[in-house]
Protein backbone atom coordinates (compact mmCIF):
# COMPACT_ATOMS: atom_id res chain seq x y z
CA UNK A 1 0.00 0.00 0.00
CA UNK A 2 1.19 3.89 -1.02
CA UNK A 3 2.36 5.82 2.11
CA UNK A 4 -0.33 9.08 2.18
CA UNK A 5 1.47 10.61 4.70
CA UNK A 6 5.17 10.48 5.09
CA UNK A 7 7.03 12.42 7.95
CA UNK A 8 10.63 11.59 8.15
CA UNK A 9 13.52 13.29 10.82
CA UNK A 10 10.97 15.24 12.62
CA UNK A 11 12.99 17.15 15.07
CA UNK A 12 11.34 19.82 17.69
CA UNK A 13 12.52 21.60 20.87
CA UNK A 14 10.73 23.85 23.32
CA UNK A 15 13.86 25.41 25.08
CA UNK A 16 15.51 22.22 26.73
CA UNK A 17 12.94 19.84 26.13
CA UNK A 18 12.86 17.94 23.31
CA UNK A 19 9.67 16.92 22.32
CA UNK A 20 10.45 15.22 18.83
CA UNK A 21 13.31 13.97 17.79
CA UNK A 22 13.80 12.09 14.06
CA UNK A 23 10.46 10.90 13.94
CA UNK A 24 9.91 8.68 11.28
CA UNK A 25 6.70 6.81 9.97
CA UNK A 26 4.80 6.44 7.05
CA UNK A 27 1.27 5.95 7.34
CA UNK A 28 -0.59 4.02 4.25
CA UNK A 29 -3.67 4.95 3.07
CA UNK A 30 -6.88 3.62 4.30
CA UNK A 31 -4.99 2.00 7.61
CA UNK A 32 -6.13 3.15 11.25
CA UNK A 33 -2.80 3.84 13.83
CA UNK A 34 -3.06 4.37 17.31
CA UNK A 35 -0.41 6.60 18.68
CA UNK A 36 0.40 5.73 22.14
CA UNK A 37 2.82 6.78 25.16
CA UNK A 38 2.90 9.06 28.44
CA UNK A 39 2.04 12.10 29.05
CA UNK A 40 4.61 14.45 27.57
CA UNK A 41 6.06 11.58 25.20
CA UNK A 42 5.19 13.80 22.17
CA UNK A 43 1.84 12.54 20.75
CA UNK A 44 0.41 16.08 20.20
CA UNK A 45 3.53 17.40 19.52
CA UNK A 46 3.70 15.19 16.27
CA UNK A 47 -0.04 15.81 15.59
CA UNK A 48 0.24 19.28 16.12
CA UNK A 49 3.03 19.30 13.02
CA UNK A 50 1.21 17.47 10.43
CA UNK A 51 -1.48 19.65 11.09
CA UNK A 52 0.73 22.87 10.67
CA UNK A 53 0.35 24.36 14.17
CA UNK A 54 3.57 23.41 15.07
CA UNK A 55 6.31 23.83 12.56
CA UNK A 56 9.32 20.86 13.36
CA UNK A 57 12.97 22.55 13.83
CA UNK A 58 14.42 20.31 11.27
CA UNK A 59 12.27 17.43 9.27
CA UNK A 60 9.91 17.86 6.11
CA UNK A 61 6.40 16.28 6.00
CA UNK A 62 5.16 14.96 2.84
CA UNK A 63 1.41 14.41 2.28
CA UNK A 64 0.45 12.66 -1.16
CA UNK A 65 3.76 13.33 -2.32
CA UNK A 66 3.36 17.07 -1.77
CA UNK A 67 5.94 19.04 0.94
CA UNK A 68 3.78 20.45 3.46
CA UNK A 69 5.63 20.87 6.63
CA UNK A 70 5.46 24.87 5.96
CA UNK A 71 1.83 25.16 5.06
CA UNK A 72 -0.93 27.15 7.07
CA UNK A 73 -3.51 24.97 9.52
CA UNK A 74 -5.79 26.25 7.09
CA UNK A 75 -3.83 24.93 3.90
CA UNK A 76 -3.18 21.70 5.23
CA UNK A 77 -7.67 21.32 6.18
CA UNK A 78 -8.42 21.65 2.30
CA UNK A 79 -6.08 19.27 1.36
CA UNK A 80 -8.12 16.59 3.57
CA UNK A 81 -5.96 16.63 6.76
CA UNK A 82 -8.34 17.17 9.50
CA UNK A 83 -8.13 17.02 13.53
CA UNK A 84 -10.21 16.90 16.85
CA UNK A 85 -8.95 18.30 20.13
CA UNK A 86 -8.38 16.89 23.27
CA UNK A 87 -10.55 19.29 24.88
CA UNK A 88 -13.32 20.01 22.07
CA UNK A 89 -12.83 23.09 20.10
CA UNK A 90 -16.28 24.15 19.33
CA UNK A 91 -18.61 27.11 18.21
CA UNK A 92 -19.50 27.57 22.13
CA UNK A 93 -22.85 29.68 21.39
CA UNK A 94 -24.33 27.91 18.50
CA UNK A 95 -26.18 24.78 18.34
CA UNK A 96 -25.39 21.72 17.24
CA UNK A 97 -26.58 21.98 14.07
CA UNK A 98 -25.15 25.60 13.53
CA UNK A 99 -21.76 24.12 14.77
CA UNK A 100 -21.89 22.06 11.52
CA UNK A 101 -23.42 24.58 9.36
CA UNK A 102 -20.53 26.98 10.50
CA UNK A 103 -18.30 23.72 9.38
CA UNK A 104 -20.21 23.46 5.89
CA UNK A 105 -20.10 26.96 4.70
CA UNK A 106 -16.35 27.03 4.44
CA UNK A 107 -16.33 23.93 2.91
CA UNK A 108 -19.05 26.07 0.25
CA UNK A 109 -16.60 29.11 0.51
CA UNK A 110 -13.35 27.36 -0.04
CA UNK A 111 -15.00 25.25 -3.06
CA UNK A 112 -16.16 28.60 -4.32
CA UNK A 113 -20.12 27.54 -3.50
CA UNK A 114 -22.44 29.49 -2.20
CA UNK A 115 -20.80 32.99 -2.63
CA UNK A 116 -22.88 36.40 -3.22
CA UNK A 117 -23.20 36.15 -6.82
CA UNK A 118 -24.00 32.76 -7.31
CA UNK A 119 -28.02 31.60 -6.92
CA UNK A 120 -29.61 28.59 -5.73
CA UNK A 121 -28.63 26.22 -3.06
CA UNK A 122 -25.28 24.90 -3.82
CA UNK A 123 -24.71 20.74 -3.17
CA UNK A 124 -21.79 20.68 -0.49
CA UNK A 125 -18.97 19.00 -2.54
CA UNK A 126 -17.95 15.55 -1.44
CA UNK A 127 -21.05 14.80 -0.12
CA UNK A 128 -23.40 16.09 -2.97
CA UNK A 129 -26.30 17.18 -0.94
CA UNK A 130 -27.65 20.40 0.47
CA UNK A 131 -25.80 21.98 3.36
CA UNK A 132 -28.81 20.78 5.83
CA UNK A 133 -29.18 18.04 4.54
CA UNK A 134 -25.57 16.75 5.39
CA UNK A 135 -25.59 18.43 8.91
CA UNK A 136 -28.34 15.98 9.97
CA UNK A 137 -26.83 13.29 8.21
CA UNK A 138 -23.35 13.49 10.03
CA UNK A 139 -25.37 14.05 13.33
CA UNK A 140 -27.58 11.34 12.93
CA UNK A 141 -23.99 9.38 12.13
CA UNK A 142 -22.49 10.28 15.52
CA UNK A 143 -25.82 9.51 17.57
CA UNK A 144 -26.15 13.38 17.88
CA UNK A 145 -29.25 13.88 16.61
CA UNK A 146 -31.23 14.35 19.91
CA UNK A 147 -28.92 17.13 20.61
CA UNK A 148 -29.53 19.71 17.26
CA UNK A 149 -31.04 22.14 18.35
CA UNK A 150 -29.11 22.36 22.00
CA UNK A 151 -26.13 24.92 22.53
CA UNK A 152 -22.85 23.47 22.62
CA UNK A 153 -21.91 24.99 25.65
CA UNK A 154 -24.38 22.79 27.29
CA UNK A 155 -23.72 19.72 26.29
CA UNK A 156 -22.65 17.16 28.61
CA UNK A 157 -18.45 16.86 28.09
CA UNK A 158 -19.50 13.23 26.11
CA UNK A 159 -21.20 14.70 23.46
CA UNK A 160 -19.19 17.58 22.92
CA UNK A 161 -16.45 14.91 22.00
CA UNK A 162 -18.27 13.37 19.36
CA UNK A 163 -19.73 16.67 18.18
CA UNK A 164 -15.77 18.13 17.63
CA UNK A 165 -15.10 14.82 15.71
CA UNK A 166 -18.35 14.81 13.96
CA UNK A 167 -17.17 18.61 12.97
CA UNK A 168 -14.32 17.48 10.98
CA UNK A 169 -16.42 15.08 9.26
CA UNK A 170 -18.02 18.01 7.10
CA UNK A 171 -14.92 18.78 5.12
CA UNK A 172 -14.80 14.88 3.79
CA UNK A 173 -11.45 14.20 5.34
CA UNK A 174 -8.83 12.00 3.58
CA UNK A 175 -6.89 12.21 6.96
CA UNK A 176 -8.31 12.06 10.18
CA UNK A 177 -6.13 12.89 13.38
CA UNK A 178 -8.31 11.94 16.68
CA UNK A 179 -6.67 13.92 19.62
CA UNK A 180 -7.66 11.71 22.41
CA UNK A 181 -11.10 11.03 21.29
CA UNK A 182 -12.06 9.11 24.05
CA UNK A 183 -10.78 10.85 27.22
CA UNK A 184 -13.44 12.07 29.97
CA UNK A 185 -16.00 9.54 29.31
CA UNK A 186 -16.65 6.33 31.30
CA UNK A 187 -14.41 2.94 30.63
CA UNK A 188 -17.85 1.52 29.83
CA UNK A 189 -18.64 3.62 27.31
CA UNK A 190 -15.71 3.94 25.79
CA UNK A 191 -16.28 1.33 23.52
CA UNK A 192 -19.63 1.97 22.49
CA UNK A 193 -17.91 5.58 21.61
CA UNK A 194 -15.00 4.72 20.01
CA UNK A 195 -17.20 1.75 17.89
CA UNK A 196 -19.43 4.62 16.75
CA UNK A 197 -16.57 6.79 16.09
CA UNK A 198 -14.59 4.54 14.16
CA UNK A 199 -18.13 3.25 11.76
CA UNK A 200 -18.86 7.21 11.15
CA UNK A 201 -15.44 7.50 9.85
CA UNK A 202 -14.75 4.24 8.09
CA UNK A 203 -17.76 4.86 6.23
CA UNK A 204 -16.29 8.16 4.63
CA UNK A 205 -13.10 5.60 4.00
CA UNK A 206 -10.49 8.22 5.63
CA UNK A 207 -7.10 7.52 7.12
CA UNK A 208 -7.16 7.51 10.78
CA UNK A 209 -4.57 8.47 13.24
CA UNK A 210 -6.20 8.22 17.23
CA UNK A 211 -4.07 9.04 20.36
CA UNK A 212 -5.29 7.47 23.27
CA UNK A 213 -4.38 6.17 26.66
CA UNK A 214 -6.55 3.19 27.03
CA UNK A 215 -4.87 -0.19 25.66
CA UNK A 216 -7.55 -2.37 25.52
CA UNK A 217 -9.25 0.45 22.98
CA UNK A 218 -5.85 0.47 21.38
CA UNK A 219 -5.76 -3.02 20.70
CA UNK A 220 -9.27 -3.18 19.66
CA UNK A 221 -9.25 -0.71 16.39
CA UNK A 222 -5.53 0.14 15.66
CA UNK A 223 -4.05 -1.89 13.03
CA UNK A 224 -0.82 -0.51 13.44
CA UNK A 225 0.65 1.54 16.70
CA UNK A 226 3.09 4.16 17.23
CA UNK A 227 4.80 4.11 20.84
CA UNK A 228 6.04 7.57 22.04
CA UNK A 229 8.23 7.76 24.98
CA UNK A 230 10.59 11.20 25.52
CA UNK A 231 9.76 12.55 21.92
CA UNK A 232 10.52 9.46 19.89
CA UNK A 233 8.99 7.14 18.12
CA UNK A 234 9.92 3.50 20.53
CA UNK A 235 7.61 0.69 18.90
CA UNK A 236 5.83 0.60 15.11
CA UNK A 237 4.01 -2.54 15.04
CA UNK A 238 0.77 -3.94 14.66
CA UNK A 239 -0.81 -3.71 18.57
CA UNK A 240 -0.30 -7.28 19.56
CA UNK A 241 3.54 -6.93 18.96
CA UNK A 242 3.93 -3.66 20.06
CA UNK A 243 2.30 -4.06 23.22
CA UNK A 244 4.13 -6.59 23.89
CA UNK A 245 7.72 -4.97 23.38
CA UNK A 246 10.06 -4.70 26.48
CA UNK A 247 10.14 -0.96 26.23
CA UNK A 248 6.78 -0.41 25.35
CA UNK A 249 5.92 -2.41 28.13
CA UNK A 250 8.62 -0.13 30.61
CA UNK A 251 7.99 2.80 29.22
CA UNK A 252 4.30 2.96 28.18
CA UNK A 253 2.36 0.77 29.41
CA UNK A 254 3.80 0.66 32.61
CA UNK A 255 3.36 4.60 32.64
CA UNK A 256 -0.33 3.86 32.12
CA UNK A 257 -0.92 1.49 34.79
CA UNK A 258 0.83 4.07 36.61
CA UNK A 259 -1.45 6.84 35.82
CA UNK A 260 -4.53 4.06 36.32
CA UNK A 261 -3.28 3.91 40.13
CA UNK A 262 -3.20 7.47 40.75
CA UNK A 263 -6.27 7.59 39.40
CA UNK A 264 -7.91 5.18 41.87
CA UNK A 265 -5.58 6.29 44.86
CA UNK A 266 -7.58 9.52 44.28
CA UNK A 267 -9.85 10.56 46.88
CA UNK A 268 -13.56 10.60 44.93
CA UNK A 269 -15.60 14.40 45.68
CA UNK B 1 -36.41 26.49 5.26
CA UNK B 2 -38.03 29.13 6.20
CA UNK B 3 -38.87 32.42 3.92
CA UNK B 4 -36.74 35.40 4.54
CA UNK B 5 -39.63 38.38 4.90
CA UNK B 6 -36.63 40.92 4.88
CA UNK B 7 -36.60 42.13 1.33
CA UNK B 8 -40.34 42.55 1.21
CA UNK B 9 -40.40 44.22 4.70
CA UNK B 10 -38.02 46.72 3.49
CA UNK B 11 -39.87 47.06 -0.02
CA UNK B 12 -43.01 47.94 2.40
CA UNK B 13 -41.17 50.47 3.95
CA UNK B 14 -39.35 52.33 1.11
CA UNK B 15 -42.46 52.57 -0.48
CA UNK B 16 -44.37 53.66 2.60
CA UNK B 17 -41.77 56.72 3.17
CA UNK B 18 -41.60 57.75 -0.27
CA UNK B 19 -45.07 57.81 -0.47
CA UNK B 20 -45.38 60.38 2.67
CA UNK B 21 -42.22 62.48 2.65
CA UNK B 22 -44.29 64.82 0.36
CA UNK B 23 -46.68 65.67 2.91
CA UNK B 24 -44.54 65.38 5.86
CA UNK B 25 -42.86 68.07 7.96
CA UNK B 26 -39.72 69.22 7.15
CA UNK B 27 -37.91 68.63 10.14
CA UNK B 28 -39.27 65.21 10.12
CA UNK B 29 -37.24 64.83 6.89
CA UNK B 30 -34.30 66.31 8.24
CA UNK B 31 -34.70 63.59 10.77
CA UNK B 32 -35.37 60.97 8.52
CA UNK B 33 -32.28 61.29 6.10
CA UNK B 34 -29.85 61.67 9.17
CA UNK B 35 -31.35 58.85 10.26
CA UNK B 36 -30.60 56.80 7.38
CA UNK B 37 -27.27 57.96 7.33
CA UNK B 38 -26.27 56.99 10.61
CA UNK B 39 -28.12 53.68 9.46
CA UNK B 40 -25.99 53.07 6.87
CA UNK B 41 -22.75 53.38 9.63
CA UNK B 42 -24.55 50.93 12.31
CA UNK B 43 -25.52 48.41 9.55
CA UNK B 44 -21.52 48.03 9.18
CA UNK B 45 -21.31 48.03 12.60
CA UNK B 46 -23.35 45.35 12.63
CA UNK B 47 -21.40 43.17 10.45
CA UNK B 48 -18.40 43.82 12.80
CA UNK B 49 -20.01 43.01 15.70
CA UNK B 50 -21.30 39.81 15.26
CA UNK B 51 -17.88 38.66 14.81
CA UNK B 52 -17.40 40.27 18.34
CA UNK B 53 -15.65 43.03 17.13
CA UNK B 54 -16.67 46.51 18.59
CA UNK B 55 -15.00 49.52 16.69
CA UNK B 56 -14.73 52.99 18.93
CA UNK B 57 -13.35 54.50 15.04
CA UNK B 58 -16.24 54.31 13.28
CA UNK B 59 -16.21 57.91 12.91
CA UNK B 60 -13.10 57.83 11.41
CA UNK B 61 -14.64 56.31 7.72
CA UNK B 62 -17.64 58.20 8.37
CA UNK B 63 -15.41 61.65 8.11
CA UNK B 64 -13.56 60.27 5.63
CA UNK B 65 -16.93 59.56 3.51
CA UNK B 66 -18.18 62.97 4.36
CA UNK B 67 -14.68 64.63 3.45
CA UNK B 68 -14.59 63.10 0.09
CA UNK B 69 -17.87 64.23 -0.82
CA UNK B 70 -17.14 67.94 0.50
CA UNK B 71 -13.50 68.10 -1.47
CA UNK B 72 -15.63 66.93 -4.76
CA UNK B 73 -17.88 69.56 -4.74
CA UNK B 74 -15.02 72.23 -3.03
CA UNK B 75 -12.39 71.52 -5.76
CA UNK B 76 -14.28 70.15 -9.20
CA UNK B 77 -17.87 71.77 -8.21
CA UNK B 78 -19.01 68.41 -8.36
CA UNK B 79 -22.97 68.26 -6.34
CA UNK B 80 -24.89 65.06 -8.07
CA UNK B 81 -25.79 63.40 -4.66
CA UNK B 82 -25.47 59.71 -6.16
CA UNK B 83 -21.42 60.80 -7.40
CA UNK B 84 -20.93 62.05 -3.99
CA UNK B 85 -21.80 59.49 -2.28
CA UNK B 86 -20.25 56.99 -4.77
CA UNK B 87 -16.88 59.46 -3.83
CA UNK B 88 -17.30 58.88 0.21
CA UNK B 89 -18.05 54.79 -0.56
CA UNK B 90 -14.81 54.66 -2.29
CA UNK B 91 -12.57 56.79 -0.65
CA UNK B 92 -13.55 54.98 3.00
CA UNK B 93 -13.52 51.41 1.57
CA UNK B 94 -9.90 51.97 -0.20
CA UNK B 95 -8.92 53.60 3.13
CA UNK B 96 -10.14 50.66 4.96
CA UNK B 97 -8.43 48.06 2.63
CA UNK B 98 -5.11 49.67 3.92
CA UNK B 99 -5.72 50.10 7.34
CA UNK B 100 -7.64 46.81 7.20
CA UNK B 101 -4.33 45.20 6.98
CA UNK B 102 -2.96 46.05 10.22
CA UNK B 103 -6.44 46.10 12.20
CA UNK B 104 -7.78 43.02 10.98
CA UNK B 105 -4.62 41.06 13.21
CA UNK B 106 -5.84 42.47 16.40
CA UNK B 107 -9.03 41.73 18.82
CA UNK B 108 -11.70 42.78 21.07
CA UNK B 109 -9.97 45.55 23.15
CA UNK B 110 -7.03 46.12 20.95
CA UNK B 111 -9.18 46.40 17.99
CA UNK B 112 -11.46 49.16 19.83
CA UNK B 113 -8.68 51.06 20.54
CA UNK B 114 -6.66 51.27 17.68
CA UNK B 115 -9.68 52.12 15.77
CA UNK B 116 -10.43 54.93 17.88
CA UNK B 117 -6.83 56.13 17.96
CA UNK B 118 -6.41 56.23 14.36
CA UNK B 119 -9.73 57.98 13.80
CA UNK B 120 -8.94 60.42 16.45
CA UNK B 121 -5.46 61.11 14.33
CA UNK B 122 -7.81 62.02 11.45
CA UNK B 123 -9.54 64.37 13.98
CA UNK B 124 -6.15 66.23 14.72
CA UNK B 125 -4.78 66.33 11.16
CA UNK B 126 -8.71 67.96 10.01
CA UNK B 127 -8.34 70.78 13.11
CA UNK B 128 -5.30 71.90 11.73
CA UNK B 129 -5.39 71.78 8.07
CA UNK B 130 -6.26 75.38 7.56
CA UNK B 131 -7.16 75.03 3.82
CA UNK B 132 -10.40 72.61 4.83
CA UNK B 133 -11.25 75.06 7.45
CA UNK B 134 -10.00 73.57 10.65
CA UNK B 135 -12.35 73.55 12.74
CA UNK B 136 -14.83 75.10 11.46
CA UNK B 137 -14.89 72.48 8.31
CA UNK B 138 -16.48 74.18 5.38
CA UNK B 139 -20.01 74.24 3.59
CA UNK B 140 -20.87 71.61 0.93
CA UNK B 141 -23.03 72.90 -2.75
CA UNK B 142 -26.56 72.51 -2.99
CA UNK B 143 -26.99 68.87 -3.96
CA UNK B 144 -27.99 68.11 -7.61
CA UNK B 145 -30.17 64.74 -8.63
CA UNK B 146 -28.67 64.05 -12.20
CA UNK B 147 -27.60 67.57 -13.23
CA UNK B 148 -31.41 68.70 -11.72
CA UNK B 149 -31.59 70.72 -8.60
CA UNK B 150 -35.17 70.91 -7.33
CA UNK B 151 -36.71 74.11 -6.15
CA UNK B 152 -36.04 74.94 -2.41
CA UNK B 153 -39.02 73.19 -0.51
CA UNK B 154 -38.43 70.37 -2.67
CA UNK B 155 -34.31 69.72 -1.92
CA UNK B 156 -34.66 67.82 1.49
CA UNK B 157 -37.42 65.22 0.22
CA UNK B 158 -35.19 64.56 -2.77
CA UNK B 159 -32.24 64.35 -0.69
CA UNK B 160 -34.37 61.85 1.43
CA UNK B 161 -35.74 60.35 -1.35
CA UNK B 162 -32.06 59.23 -2.65
CA UNK B 163 -31.32 58.07 1.05
CA UNK B 164 -34.46 56.14 1.36
CA UNK B 165 -33.17 54.12 -2.12
CA UNK B 166 -29.73 53.62 -1.70
CA UNK B 167 -30.23 52.64 2.07
CA UNK B 168 -32.65 49.89 0.53
CA UNK B 169 -30.03 48.88 -1.50
CA UNK B 170 -26.89 48.54 1.01
CA UNK B 171 -29.35 46.53 3.58
CA UNK B 172 -30.85 44.06 0.75
CA UNK B 173 -27.14 43.48 0.10
CA UNK B 174 -25.65 43.18 2.94
CA UNK B 175 -28.77 40.90 3.78
CA UNK B 176 -27.84 38.67 1.31
CA UNK B 177 -23.66 39.02 2.13
CA UNK B 178 -25.18 37.44 5.99
CA UNK B 179 -26.11 34.23 4.47
CA UNK B 180 -23.10 33.54 2.29
CA UNK B 181 -20.77 31.48 3.40
CA UNK B 182 -18.38 34.28 4.72
CA UNK B 183 -21.29 36.04 6.42
CA UNK B 184 -22.05 33.05 8.37
CA UNK B 185 -19.10 32.52 9.24
CA UNK B 186 -19.52 35.65 11.94
CA UNK B 187 -20.70 33.89 15.07
CA UNK B 188 -18.20 31.16 14.81
CA UNK B 189 -15.32 33.32 14.42
CA UNK B 190 -16.59 35.57 17.11
CA UNK B 191 -17.06 31.74 19.38
CA UNK B 192 -13.92 30.22 18.16
CA UNK B 193 -10.95 31.01 16.04
CA UNK B 194 -8.78 28.43 16.37
CA UNK B 195 -11.68 25.96 15.04
CA UNK B 196 -12.11 28.25 12.12
CA UNK B 197 -8.52 27.98 11.09
CA UNK B 198 -9.18 24.07 11.79
CA UNK B 199 -12.19 23.69 9.35
CA UNK B 200 -10.05 25.62 6.12
CA UNK B 201 -10.68 29.04 6.41
CA UNK B 202 -8.48 32.38 7.45
CA UNK B 203 -10.59 34.55 10.32
CA UNK B 204 -8.04 37.15 9.42
CA UNK B 205 -9.41 37.44 6.02
CA UNK B 206 -12.42 36.95 7.22
CA UNK B 207 -12.46 40.38 9.29
CA UNK B 208 -10.71 42.22 6.35
CA UNK B 209 -13.17 41.45 3.94
CA UNK B 210 -15.89 42.42 6.74
CA UNK B 211 -13.71 45.90 8.25
CA UNK B 212 -13.65 47.14 4.15
CA UNK B 213 -17.89 46.62 3.67
CA UNK B 214 -18.19 48.20 7.47
CA UNK B 215 -16.08 51.13 6.25
CA UNK B 216 -17.50 51.81 2.69
CA UNK B 217 -21.01 51.89 4.80
CA UNK B 218 -19.83 54.36 7.08
CA UNK B 219 -18.50 56.42 3.72
CA UNK B 220 -21.83 56.43 2.37
CA UNK B 221 -23.45 57.51 5.49
CA UNK B 222 -20.85 60.19 6.07
CA UNK B 223 -21.74 61.23 2.23
CA UNK B 224 -25.31 61.15 3.04
CA UNK B 225 -25.07 63.13 6.30
CA UNK B 226 -23.05 65.75 4.55
CA UNK B 227 -25.25 66.08 1.41
CA UNK B 228 -28.11 66.26 3.73
CA UNK B 229 -26.73 68.65 6.62
CA UNK B 230 -24.88 70.63 4.18
CA UNK B 231 -21.86 71.49 6.21
CA UNK B 232 -18.71 69.20 7.47
CA UNK B 233 -16.61 69.64 10.05
CA UNK B 234 -13.50 67.61 12.30
CA UNK B 235 -16.19 66.70 14.39
CA UNK B 236 -17.63 64.18 12.45
CA UNK B 237 -14.37 62.03 13.61
CA UNK B 238 -14.71 63.08 17.49
CA UNK B 239 -14.56 60.07 19.57
CA UNK B 240 -18.30 60.95 20.51
CA UNK B 241 -19.16 60.69 17.32
CA UNK B 242 -17.78 57.08 17.29
CA UNK B 243 -19.86 56.71 20.86
CA UNK B 244 -22.80 57.70 19.18
CA UNK B 245 -22.70 54.76 16.72
CA UNK B 246 -21.92 52.39 19.05
CA UNK B 247 -24.86 53.26 21.51
CA UNK B 248 -27.44 53.07 18.02
CA UNK B 249 -26.01 49.66 17.66
CA UNK B 250 -26.68 48.65 20.90
CA UNK B 251 -29.95 50.34 21.19
CA UNK B 252 -30.92 48.52 17.99
CA UNK B 253 -29.32 44.80 18.26
CA UNK B 254 -27.76 42.70 15.81
CA UNK B 255 -30.69 40.63 14.67
CA UNK B 256 -31.60 41.96 11.15
CA UNK B 257 -30.65 44.52 8.50
CA UNK B 258 -33.45 46.48 9.17
CA UNK B 259 -32.57 47.22 13.19
CA UNK B 260 -29.90 49.76 12.26
CA UNK B 261 -32.44 52.11 10.61
CA UNK B 262 -34.81 51.83 13.27
CA UNK B 263 -32.45 52.20 15.90
CA UNK B 264 -30.25 55.71 14.70
CA UNK B 265 -34.29 56.98 14.00
CA UNK B 266 -35.16 56.27 17.79
CA UNK B 267 -32.05 57.82 18.27
CA UNK B 268 -33.19 60.84 16.95
CA UNK B 269 -36.19 60.83 17.95
CA UNK B 270 -34.85 60.39 21.59
CA UNK B 271 -32.32 63.33 21.41
CA UNK B 272 -34.48 65.35 19.71
CA UNK B 273 -37.23 64.82 22.12
CA UNK B 274 -34.92 64.78 25.44
CA UNK B 275 -33.10 67.78 23.99
CA UNK B 276 -36.23 70.05 23.75
CA UNK B 277 -38.00 68.65 27.17
CA UNK B 278 -34.05 69.58 28.83
CA UNK B 279 -32.07 71.19 26.95
CA UNK B 280 -29.47 70.92 29.61
CA UNK B 281 -29.57 67.36 31.01
CA UNK B 282 -30.48 65.51 27.95
CA UNK B 283 -27.50 63.20 27.57
CA UNK B 284 -29.09 62.12 30.60
CA UNK B 285 -32.09 61.22 29.07
CA UNK B 286 -30.26 59.67 26.52
CA UNK B 287 -28.35 57.73 28.88
CA UNK B 288 -31.24 56.19 30.86
CA UNK B 289 -32.97 54.80 27.63
CA UNK B 290 -30.43 52.68 26.98
CA UNK B 291 -29.69 51.52 30.23
CA UNK B 292 -33.64 50.80 29.88
CA UNK B 293 -32.74 49.13 26.55
CA UNK B 294 -29.94 47.03 28.12
CA UNK B 295 -31.89 45.66 31.20
CA UNK B 296 -35.33 44.86 29.60
CA UNK B 297 -33.82 44.09 25.81
CA UNK B 298 -30.48 42.63 26.06
CA UNK B 299 -30.67 42.42 22.51
CA UNK B 300 -31.86 45.43 21.49
CA UNK B 301 -34.90 46.88 19.90
CA UNK B 302 -35.04 44.50 17.49
CA UNK B 303 -35.85 41.55 19.69
CA UNK B 304 -39.06 43.03 20.41
CA UNK B 305 -39.88 41.97 16.18
CA UNK B 306 -37.43 38.29 16.31
CA UNK B 307 -39.36 36.88 19.60
CA UNK B 308 -42.75 36.13 18.06
CA UNK B 309 -40.48 34.33 15.02
CA UNK B 310 -39.18 32.14 18.09
CA UNK B 311 -41.75 30.73 19.93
Amino acid sequence: MAAILDARGLCKNFGAVTAASDINAAIERDSVVGLIGTNGAGKTTFINMITGYLKPDRGRIHYEGRDITSLAPRDITRLGICRSFQIPQLYASLTAFENMMAGIGVVLRNAGLGGFFSRGEPLVPGHNLPAEEVAARILERFGLADYRDKNAQVLPGGVRKLLDIALTMVAKPKILLLDEPTSGVSSEEKFVIMEMIMKAVRAEGATVLFVEHDMEVVSRFAERVLAFYDGRIIADAPPAEALENAEVKRFVVGGELHRLDEAQARPRA
Amino acid sequence: MRRDLTPRTLALIVAAILAAGPFAPQWTVFLLTVALAKGLVVLGLMILLRCGLVSFGQALYYCIGAYAAGLLGLRYEVSGVFTLMLAGMLASGATAFVLGFLLARYRSIFFGLLSLAISMILYGLLVKTEALGSSDGFNLLPSTLAGFRPADAWVRYMVLAVAVVVAFVAALLVNRYLKTPLGRLAPAIKDNEIRVEYMGASARHAIHVKYVIAAALAGLGGALAATTVGHIDPEMAYWTTSGEFIFITILAGTGNVIAPFLGALIFGIIQSVAFDISPNTWQMVLGSSLLVVIVFLPNGLWSLFSRGKAS
